[in-house]
């Protein structure tokens, strides 16, 4: 766990003094990924600096699993803390595996076990160790070598991993990619991670908490839900932007946002008994699935009625599917896309697994509002 | 077409000047390389400093050499060495640290900071940062100032048989005195042939202590060529 206890840095500038963190206070769990958001200048950068003394705080306390790092050697220290920067910083005089074997080098690792290391990190990154490990760093792109940035700072294994905008000079497509690639790495590592961003988005993609700070206090330090469903005040409102809510769709997952029940018929079962079906239970439509359980198409109650037959002779097709593991923001902008109020969803073997409706999802992100002191 | 059959008879002596020429560039510059360089790398740490260095270096570049020699006769009479080999050294040692101390200094001050902060992060020493990063980054700038000093010193080194430490310029001072320009012209001639000689060797010495990385594109050889049959 990282703890930051009333931690202060104040600049001396020929403009006077800059205080450019003011007693932030915060705690973050171990596995946990905090994004330190703000404008520039709001002091997220400083404070991140302070975690591992490449800046010296003026007065406060930092303690990583209860120890209070003042009494760390800085070197020593910095060695058990991975650092990656925006600027990525491999350095151009080693390979890729030189780069990624440094600090284990320095921590004297043997150099098979170094070596080893570099390999399984190379692979865990989606970079072939064959081709990359003798590679220099100009024969990277820019993606490339960020995720080589990562593999460095993750060498040694350390459980504290401080991300300064490490994705921001990288263009938005590959962005996606790496910060997707990241959370997976990350569902698997655990590592405790400070990760400064000045990216709305980037940060509700990415964190468990999100600490908001401007002109180096801490303005509010939650969960992203939270944090856009209950702003602390008028600057993060603004700060989180208007579509704030929108945004909260990113937060859930198809997964828990099935309608409780979401009934089905097989395309072979009669259309007297999928009427009844409907009636009884009082929906206005169904999902058809085939065999193998996949949706097949939908049948209305109003088209089906007093008809006969097999349920398949009268489906309609279903203009779009959506996967459980998708979010609701690509859940909605499908329903947008194809101008209809509900979706079927499949599980990775594409059988149906129920539907979203868009009640539901509004129901779902107004309970926040309803409920405030239920959502802290 | 007497300067070649001069050239032609005089090889011999030729080449014992050249190997004195290059006796007193080389011990000179190498030395010079020894102070210039840390000198270069410590006043990166304080830009006043580094003023105050660089400025007393190119002070001592503007002084003429014949002047230098002038003045060093007195003073290192006092321990026996006024003239010959030892203010020869001496002299080429002073004028090298211009090159070599300014880019030095360059060099390291101009390693990309996101290098030098991602060494920190990781927790590299300074000693360590300056081994594994700046220097070898550095290199390249730093070996040109090496190449520059040898070159302007291998001009230098002519006019040192005036405090008879021998060289190539003997051939020179005697042509002038003798009005003979079959001397003249092959001092001249080996001087220019030796500067550049030197600066390509320098030039092929550098591409090859280059870390790989650094390297320009067209020099680098294919990996496949690099693997030993």
């Amino acid at each position: 766990m990282i703890r930051l206890d009333n931690l202060t840095k104040a600049f001396e500038t020929p403009a006077g003094t800059v205080v450019a963190a003011d007693h932030v206070t915060m705690d973050v769990a171990d596995g946990e990924i905090c994004v330190l958001l703000g404008p520039s200048g709001c002091g997220k950068t400083t404070t991140l600096k302070m975690i591992n003394r490449l800046i010296e705080p003026t007065s406060g306390k930092i303690y990583i699993d209860g120890k209070d790092t003042d009494r760390i050697d800085p070197v020593a220290l910095r060695r058990t803390i991975g650092y990656v920067i925006q600027q990525i910083g491999l350095f151009p005089n080693m390979t890729v595996e030189e780069n990624v074997c440094v600090v284990p080098k320095l921590l004297g690792w043997s150099a098979d076990k170094a070596r080893q290391r570099a390999s399984d990190l190379l692979a865990s990154i989606n970079l072939d160790p064959a081709v990359f490990m003798k590679r220099y760093p100009k024969e990277l792109s820019g993606g490339q070598q960020q995720r080589v940035g990562v593999a460095r700072a993750l060498a040694a294994d350390p459980p504290v991993l401080l991300m300064d905008e490490p994705f921001g000079a990288i263009d938005p497509i590959n962005r996606e990619v790496i910060q997707d690639e990241f959370l997976k790495m990350h569902r698997r590592l655990r590592k405790t991670v400070m990760f400064v961003s000045h990216d709305i988005d980037e940060a509700v993609k990415m964190a468990d908490k999100i600490a908001i700070f401007r002109a180096g206090k801490l303005e509010q330090f939650a969960s992203p839900d939270v944090i856009l469903a209950h702003p602390a005040n008028d600057f993060i409102a603004e700060f989180v932007g208007t579509d704030r809510t929108l945004k909260r769709l990113r937060l859930v997952k198809v997964r828990d946002a099935l309608q409780p029940a979401s009934p089905c018929v097989s395309s072979t079962d009669a259309v007297e008994r999928a009427v009844a079906l409907m009636d009884e239970q009082g929906y206005a439509f169904m999902i058809v699935v085939d065999e193998a359980g996949r949706p097949h198409g939908y049948v209305d109650i109003e088209t089906v009625r007093d008809r006969s037959g097999a349920v398949g002779e009268h489906r309609a097709p279903l203009p779009a599917t959506v996967r459980l593991e998708e979010d609701l923001r690509a859940a909605v902008s499908t329903m947008f896309m194809h101008d209809v109020r509900w979706l079927a969803c499949v599980d990775g073997e594409g059988r149906f697994s129920g539907f979203v409706t868009q009640r539901g999802i509004t129901r779902m992100l107004g309970k926040a509002y309803r409920a405030p002191a239920a959502a802290n | 077409m007497e300067t070649l059959k001069f050239i032609v008879n005089n090889l011999p002596a030729i080449g014992q000047r050249t190997v004195e020429h290059v006796s007193i560039v080389g011990v000179a510059v190498a030395l010079a390389i020894l102070t210039g360089v840390p000198i270069g790398i410590a006043i990166t740490q304080n830009k006043r400093a580094a003023d105050i260095v660089l400025y007393v270096a190119a002070i001592i570049m503007t002084i003429p050499s014949i002047a230098l020699f002038g003045v060093m006769i007195p003073v290192l009479s006092l321990v026996g060495h006024g003239i010959g080999y030892v203010p020869a050294v001496i002299a080429v040692l002073l004028y090298s640290q211009l090159p070599i101390i300014r880019n030095t200094y360059t060099a390291i001050g101009n390693v990309d900071p996101a290098l030098r902060e991602a060494a920190r992060g990781m927790g590299m020493s300074a000693l360590e940062r300056l081994r594994r990063v700046e220097l070898p980054v550095a290199f390249p700038v730093i070996m040109a100032g090496v190449r520059v000093a040898v070159v302007i010193n291998i001009g230098i080194t002519a006019i040192a048989t005036y405090i008879g430490a021998g060289g190539l310029g003997t051939f020179i001072s005697r042509g002038i005195t003798q009005t003979d320009s079959r001397q003249l012209v092959t001092g001249a001639l080996a001087v220019s042939l030796l500067a550049i000689a030197a600066d390509y060797a320098l030039l092929w010495v550098q591409h090859r202590l280059t870390p790989v990385g650094l390297r320009p594109e067209r020099t680098r050889r294919p990996i496949a060529r690099r693997i030993p049959a």
